[in-house]
């Protein structure tokens, strides 16, 4: 280990270990500091990711893929069930080694990595930050850094102290509940969704297939509904109606924040990324490939500003990731709270209606198309992701 | 006075309720988790979101304020 190091990066998540590859990769020095005593581990996730997503950083693996996808299966309240058949395909990773590999990537490109240290504090020096406090092996430590970049997930404290405002709104975290289940009679290249107020409401729960008859099934509710009942009962129910027979070789829980990206992701010697910056796809509460692309953004700003040593150039991070990805999300989280509000009578007539498309041209777009035919005021909305 | 109190063996440490705290009032670690008294205003935010529902809301005060796996 280093004295100091250019960029420091807090968290070995998709979002951690990209900012570090990507700052490693220019050539300037980096660490990675990692609470958990193993990258990967636990997997709090359904693990689905486009295809399109995971080519743009690396080649597909079977090592990391549990299965491919290539339908969606959309199961209204009253069971109505709506298949769309893709071109593209999607993943089930193996998160437990995707993101393994991806530290390892950022470690062959010189970056270093230490597990089971908690960062607990930064330091700062006239309103900047310069370094991380943290705990290994029972000893408080400190290191400085030109560039601190956190990447420390849904749990994010960083951006606080930095002095950002970073906490979710109650009603835009969705709180959720997976088991991954064996014996799971399912299609195996299917993606099942399910909606309503009886399985998640404000919500969906999802059934992905990891292949050998096990999948990962969960479900996710806002703040609001968890006032009145837990993500976990929700779970209980739905597990005990469909899968009666189907043993729990993991259960965990885990929070999604379905928002916008925080007003601002950077701020002197601090930038954050992945679900610490609220990155995720706030309609379908996707993660993975959107932290994945604010963390490579973040890594090659934070190289940049150290290498033309002009600190302040990694505040250039906010627009850069609104032109890539903000914006869209703004739309799609105006999407989302249309979406949300749909009556269990709207999901059943929507699928009703598209149930009488014919089978060759139910795409997406055309359900997006029968979904909007029902709430015309999300068509503005819609036409403006289209438009840029 | 902390009135949220962390129910024994149900924590997953998963962060959720980290993330809707308004305070920055909760220390997780790898299996640790523990509410800073001093800044927790008991708004109960943390409560409604917990998946597990490992915590609650208690009209008088709590003494159990952390729990470790
Ligand atoms: C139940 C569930 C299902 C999901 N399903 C999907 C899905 O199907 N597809 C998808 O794309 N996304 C999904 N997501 C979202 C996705 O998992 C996250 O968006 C993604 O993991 C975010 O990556 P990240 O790198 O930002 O954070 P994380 O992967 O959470 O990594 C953050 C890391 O920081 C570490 N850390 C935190 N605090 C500290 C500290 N103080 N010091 C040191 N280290 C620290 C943590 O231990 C962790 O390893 C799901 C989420 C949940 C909860
Ligand atoms: S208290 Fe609940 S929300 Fe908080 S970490 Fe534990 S399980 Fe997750
Ligand atoms: S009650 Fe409110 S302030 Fe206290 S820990 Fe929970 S969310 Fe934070």
């Amino acid at each position: 280990m280093k004295a100091e190091y250019d960029v420091i990066v807090v968290g070995a998540g998709p979002a951690g270990s990209m900012a570090a590859r990507f700052a490693a990769e220019k050539g300037v020095s980096v660490l990675i500091l990692e609470k958990d005593r193993d990258v990967g581990y636990p997997v709090r996730c359904g693990e689905a990711v486009s295809k399109a997503g995971i080519e743009e950083f690396l080649r597909p693996d079977p090592k990391w893929i549990a299965s491919s996808i290539d339908k969606f299966s959309l199961i209204s309240p009253d069971g109505s069930e709506v298949i769309i058949q893709f071109s593209e395909t999607g993943y089930i990773l193996e998160r437990r080694v995707f993101d393994y590999e991806l530290a390892k990537m950022a470690a062959s490109c010189g970056a270093e990595i230490l597990t089971r240290a908690y960062v607990s504090g930064l330091i700062t020096e006239g309103g900047r930050v310069t370094g991380v406090k943290y705990q290994f092996r029972g000893e408080e430590k400190q290191l400085r850094a030109k560039v601190v970049i956190a990447a420390d997930g849904v749990e994010s404290r960083l951006g606080r102290w930095a002095g950002l405002k970073t906490y979710v709104d109650f009603r835009d975290m969705e709180s959720c509940a997976q088991v991954t289940a064996s014996n799971i009679k399912v299609d195996p290249n299917t993606c099942y969704f399910y909606f309503g107020k009886d399985v998640a409401p404000e919500g969906y729960l999802w059934v992905f297939p990891k292949g050998n008859c096990s999948a990962n099934i969960g479900l996710g509710v806002s703040g609001l509904t968890g006032k009145k009942r837990s993500a976990v009962s929700y779970l209980n129910s739905f597990m005990e109606k469909n899968f009666p027979d189907a043993p729990t070789l993991t259960s965990i829980a885990g929070g999604v924040p379905c928002s916008v990206t925080l007003e601002r992701i950077s701020a002197p010697g601090i930038m954050l990324t992945g679900d610490a910056a609220r990155q995720v796809n706030p309609l379908s509460g996707g993660g993975i490939i959107s932290g994945m692309i604010g963390g490579s953004i973040a890594g090659r700003i934070a190289a940049e500003a150290v290498i033309s040593n002009k600190p302040d150039y990694i505040m250039t991070y906010d627009k850069a990731w609104n032109d890539r990805l903000g914006r869209r999300h703004e739309i799609f989280n105006r999407i989302k709270n249309g979406i949300y509000n749909f009556s269990d009578e709207k999901f059943d007539s929507i699928a009703h209606s598209f149930l009488k498309v014919s089978k060759d041209k139910r795409t997406l777009g055309s359900l997006f198309r029968t979904a909007l035919f029902n709430q015309p005021s999300l068509l503005l909305d819609v036409a403006k992701v289209f438009l840029g | 006075m902390l009135m949220i109190e962390i129910l024994p063996g149900k924590c997953d440490f998963c962060g959720c309720c980290v993330g809707v705290c308004p305070e920055d009032a909760i220390e997780l670690k790898e299996a640790e988790i523990r509410i800073i008294e001093e800044l927790c205003t008991n708004c109960c935010k943390c409560v409604w979101s917990c998946p597990f529902e490992t915590l609650k809301f208690n009209k008088k005060e709590t003494t159990r304020l952390e729990f470790e796996s």
